[in-house]
């Protein structure tokens, strides 16, 4: 049972966010403002971008497929965001996808010239999810600017890959597309670095994520749910009941979430 | 089938355990979280990021100083400085240049209109109604502000805005609003209408409210001119020649100072009151800075800017120097209607420190804050001796003979400041606000600390026997 309505509840975020029933694996991409997240959208979905709204929310998203060694992949770009603690309708967007939408692969994509800043979300996000990849991008302007990143120790380090990009000149980019299908089929197992807090807090971490199992099963990040719980972010179980909530589940399951709403009326 | 409800029922007393815990710790867990993340990607990059020659790129070092909690509020000043002091030298002569050829041109039509043998109301009407308000707006808006806006698109152009943002972001976030709103603010300086639209990049209602209701606080295109105006002939020839303009400038950055801080303080009245909350956070982030290109930025906020705000004057001008004129020229009994409407405003006027065709002009000027000038000119012309109004002093003289002193000039500049938004302002606050209470309400709370303001240095200057 619960098996079902979890699947239904990733369909249905699927469903609102991209229309795209043919793709084999959906990939979102993360990141801070000014990193050039859009260029490594621009540079691997061509012309093929669709834009909408996200469900509810003014803010606009864009999503576009390529083909990969026989795969075709839907790209989802988030909106750039500097944390992902929700203080903005952005970077709650970014969470809700990336959590409840359950991507096969998250590209995180980095500004090279200021690592410090953007490794603070490329760690929020792998708290959230294994299956991240790290783009590190801009790092012909790194090179130009003297600023060497050991990116070999940095992937060990952080146990997820890390590959260097430079989307503007299309280096890296294939290396990049090889990873999202080596990670999303399976091929690679990331291995993320977990963030240790104190003992008191590891141990309320354990507690409450043991206690929503039976509500969230095996697919949401408990750990990551329980430690939002206890700093307060409650928008988090409104985002629950939002995606695995009955009433969603119900209005998809009957109407079916792959196909156009309109018409489908019984 | 989905969550049943006791499964909802475990979620909540997951959350009412969290809650229990978080209690407990009595610290800010949320920080500690965040810092956490912070320390480990410090220690991360420590470990592969190598710098050799590290040369600090040279505008960080700027930044370095133009954000810096000792050299950035008084740079600020210092460079608002620099633009009020290059605005009001520079426009000096050009704008004495315009007012010899347009008024010189009057002349002309007055001459044409006689040899046609025209009726003494058509030529009043028209030359020394419609023309002669065009040729006041033209003459002492148009320099000013042909040097003003290149200058400020350029500081703009260079990147320099997002760091006055950045600056004054502390400022705002103290006094419970958003940091944004130094950006809307700073959008004020160019038009109150485009302030009170940008206020949209302020995601919370409340904040946003507030950056809506305290954008007229500080002056816009349209009141610069009478500021500038104002503090050239009554502050700056006050002083010796040579100090004049420092001493007009000075007088106009006091002026966006007092704006700047009444913006400060009624955010945060409100933010007790009315829209009472905590600030939001929000990332800025300073963009790099660019070569301006120099000659782009002249000619787009020449054609953009300042043919654009001169129209929309010229626009109202018109029409409303050939309705101040009929106003000052149709007799009712022994006096004119403006005589009349001057007379009984004339005690409210004299309470504040002003005058009855002073107020009068500020509320005829509800269309547009840059008729205020010309309509209070036409009116004292038409009252008192018909002077030839082609110099700055002669205007002195007007303004003294009509009984003004520094007292006056001061109230008009700071009522000027503080009054209630312009036409265009107040429909576009009822059209983003959706709401005809909090309209009024904008209305209400400018013109109430003008009242208040000029009243106690009317007061206190009589009291004090400064006058």
């Amino acid at each position: 049972m619960g098996l079902t309505y979890q699947r239904s509840a990733k369909r249905v975020l699927r469903a609102n966010f991209v229309n795209s029933p043919a793709s084999d694996y959906i990939v979102a991409l993360a990141g801070n403002p000014n990193t050039g997240k859009s260029t490594v959208f621009n540079a691997l979905t061509g012309l093929k971008q669709h834009t909408g709204n996200w469900p509810g929310k003014t803010v606009i998203q864009a999503y576009g497929n390529y083909r990969y060694k026989g795969k075709m992949i839907t790209l989802v770009d988030l909106p750039g965001t500097y944390s992902l603690f929700t203080n903005s309708p952005e970077e709650e967007v970014a969470r809700d996808f990336i959590c409840f939408g359950e991507p096969d692969v998250t590209i995180v994509v980095v500004d090279a010239t200021c690592l410090e800043r953007n490794l603070n979300f490329v760690l929020q996000v792998m708290e959230i999810t294994p299956k991240t990849i790290m783009c590190l991008n801009l790092i012909d302007e790194a090179r130009r600017r003297n600023i060497h990143i050991d990116y070999k120790k940095l992937q060990d380090k952080l146990g997820v890959p890390v590959i260097p990009t430079a989307a503007r000149n299309g280096e890296g980019l294939n290396q990049l597309k090889d990873t999202v299908n080596r990670l999303a089929s399976g091929l690679i197992c990331p291995n993320p670095r977990q963030l240790r807090y104190e003992d008191s807090i590891e141990k309320t971490i354990e507690e409450l994520a043991a206690e929503l199992i039976p509500t969230l099963q095996d697919r949401i990040n408990k750990r990551w749910i329980a430690l939002r719980l206890i700093e307060g972010d409650y928008s988090v179980i409104a985002s629950i009941k939002k995606y695995l909530g009955s009433s969603t589940f119900k209005e998809e399951f009957e109407y079916g979430t792959d196909t156009p709403r309109m018409g489908c009326f019984k | 089938m989905g969550q049943t409800p006791q499964e909802w029922v475990v979620l909540n007393d997951v959350v009412h355990k969290a809650e229990t815990f978080r209690n407990l710790q009595g610290e800010n867990i949320h920080d500690k979280i965040v810092s956490n993340i912070y320390a480990e990607a410090e220690s991360l990059v420590s470990d592969v990021v190598e710098l050799t020659n590290i040369k600090k790129d040279w505008d960080h070092r700027i930044d370095d100083i133009v954000t810096s909690r000792i050299f950035g509020y008084p740079l600020m000043l210092v460079l608002l400085g620099v633009v009020f002091w290059l605005t009001i030298t520079g426009a000096n002569y050009p704008s004495a240049l315009l007012a010899d050829l347009l008024f010189g041109l009057e002349e002309r039509f007055t001459r044409l209109f006689q040899i046609l043998g025209a009726p003494a109301w058509l030529h009043g009407l028209v030359v020394l109604g419609t023309y002669r308000s065009l040729a006041w707006v033209v003459s002492v808006m148009l320099p000013p502000m042909a040097i003003f806006f290149p200058i400020f698109t350029l500081l703009e152009d260079l990147g320099y805005l997002p760091r006055v943002a950045f600056n004054l972001d502390r400022a705002f976030k103290r006094v419970g609003a958003h940091g944004k709103q130094a950006l809307t603010m700073s959008i004020g300086f160019g038009c109150n209408a485009a302030g009170v639209l940008a206020a949209r990049i302020i995601d919370s209602p409340r904040e946003r409210l507030i950056a809506i209701l305290t954008n007229n606080f500080v002056p816009c295109n349209g009141r610069f001119p009478t500021l500038i105006l104002i503090s050239t002939i009554f502050i700056g020839a006050g002083v010796a020649s040579t100090y004049g303009n420092m001493a007009a400038s000075a007088m106009v950055i006091g002026l966006v100072l007092v704006g700047i801080s009444v913006t400060l303080l009624v955010s945060r009245v409100l933010s007790r009151t009315l829209l009472r909350g905590e600030p939001s956070l929000f990332s800025l982030e300073l963009p790099p800075y660019r070569k301006p290109q120099v000659g782009r930025v002249i000619v787009r906020s020449f054609l953009d800017r300042t043919i654009f705000v001169l129209g929309r004057a010229v626009v109202i001008a018109a029409p409303a120097g050939t309705i101040t004129w009929i106003l000052a020229n149709v007799y009712i009994g022994d006096l004119s209607i403006v005589a009349h409407a001057a007379g009984w405003l004339e005690p409210f006027g004299q309470a504040l420190g002003l005058d009855g065709i002073i107020v009068l002009a500020f509320l005829l000027g509800l269309p547009a804050n840059e008729i205020v000038i010309p309509i209070m000119l036409m009116s004292y012309l038409a009252a008192g001796a018909m002077l030839e109004l082609n110099s700055l002093s002669a205007m002195r003289e007007l303004l003294v003979s009509q009984g003004w002193t520094w007292v006056t000039a001061l109230n008009v500049m700071l009522f000027s400041l503080l009054h209630f938004p312009c036409g265009t302002t107040l429909l576009t606050i009822r059209k983003e606000t959706g709401s005809f209470k909090w309209t009024v309400l904008s209305a209400v709370i400018t013109t109430a600390i003008a009242i208040v303001v000029c009243f106690l240095i009317a007061q206190g200057a009589r009291i004090f026997d400064l006058v």
